[in-house]
């Protein structure tokens, strides 16, 4: 059982994310998004953090043609849990394989800080292990983390109960304060908090390890 | 043939625009009076080799809808002319 985390020119979470799974004692590997197969043993893969590609045209519009994304969108298609975390979840909207889109921060401010958010569902490979309405504290870094869908995606994500993170007070603007969703087949997560940078006492909270160890035990189903 | 092609991206009605709120509210600063409904979107600009118009704009049309803009907050806008 291993945890793919794919790096993309520009990527640069990916590291963290390894190390994060690791320390809680699962397998990592990072995987090149230049390669048109995801390696055999891998039982959920991870779109960590960073600027895949520089962010050219849109953020994660280009990562969407890279090699691996089919792969990727196979093995989502399967039932594999994959999991976008910051630009991850960008690359995760452009690709279609989540919906809406996320837009410049309401008030164009870069937000770098601990937020709180609460975990509002558990049936999802992200937040399988937390009760429904546990709040963690866990950092956001972003520019690009508004959350943006027609009215109707809205409508779906809530009655269906999609929405699997909400921002205990908006940092951004996102739409329903919305800070991650899941697929319809729920398989897929995106999320702009990023779980790996709360995995040690010295990063200031390891709240993200309920989130990272939800991950390893939906991979480790698979195996 | 080849054509010139200008694609303008802008944000859909309705989708927040906070660059263009923000050169907006900072307006008051240079003393300038009069300028609303300020709004920020990219042009993109190529040559496209093609048999005739109807096929460029067919070829432009898809280019926008699946790679150069976001439609879930973007519309493109097609300027296409013949280059001779």
């Amino acid at each position: 059982m291993t945890i793919g985390v794919v790096l993309f020119p520009g990527t640069n979470c990916e590291q963290d994310t390894v190390e994060a799974f690791r320390a809680l004692g699962g397998r990592a590997e990072v995987v090149w998004h230049g390669d048109r197969r995801l390696p055999s043993d891998v039982d959920a893969v991870v779109l960590p953090g960073g600027f895949a590609h520089g962010d050219y045209l849109r953020t994660g519009a280009i990562a969407r043609f890279s090699p691996i994304m089919g792969a990727v969108a196979e093995f989502a298609r399967d039932g594999g849990p994959v999991i976008g975390i910051c630009n991850g979840f960008q690359i995760l909207c452009e690709a279609g394989l989540l919906p809406g889109a996320l837009q410049k921060n309401a008030g164009l401010a870069f937000v770098s800080r601990t937020v709180e958010v609460r975990v509002e569902t558990d049936r999802s490979p992200l937040t399988q292990r937390v009760t429904p309405g546990t709040v963690l504290r866990i950092p956001i870094n972003h520019f690009e983390g508004n959350y943006t869908c027609s009215p109707e995606v809205l409508a779906e994500l809530r009655a269906e109960e999609r929405v699997v993170l909400r921002y205990v007070e908006n940092p951004n603007g996102s739409m329903d304060d919305i800070a991650g969703v899941c697929s319809a087949e729920r398989n897929v997560v995106g999320l702009m908090p990023h779980p790996e940078r709360a995995s040690h006492e010295l990063l200031g909270s390891t709240d993200g390890n309920a989130l990272l160890s939800s991950v390893l035990d939906a991979a480790s189903v698979r195996t | 043939m080849t054509f010139s092609v200008l694609v303008e991206v802008r944000l859909r009605a309705g989708v927040a625009d906070p660059q263009g709120a923000t050169i907006e509210r900072s307006l008051p600063a240079l003393g300038v009076k009069g300028v609303h409904h300020v709004s920020v979107g990219k042009a993109i600009r190529f040559q496209l080799d093609a048999p005739d118009e109807a096929t460029a704009r067919a070829t432009v049309d898809d280019l926008c809808r699946r790679f150069l803009t976001n439609p879930v907050i973007e519309e493109a806008h097609v300027s296409l002319e013949e280059l001779r």
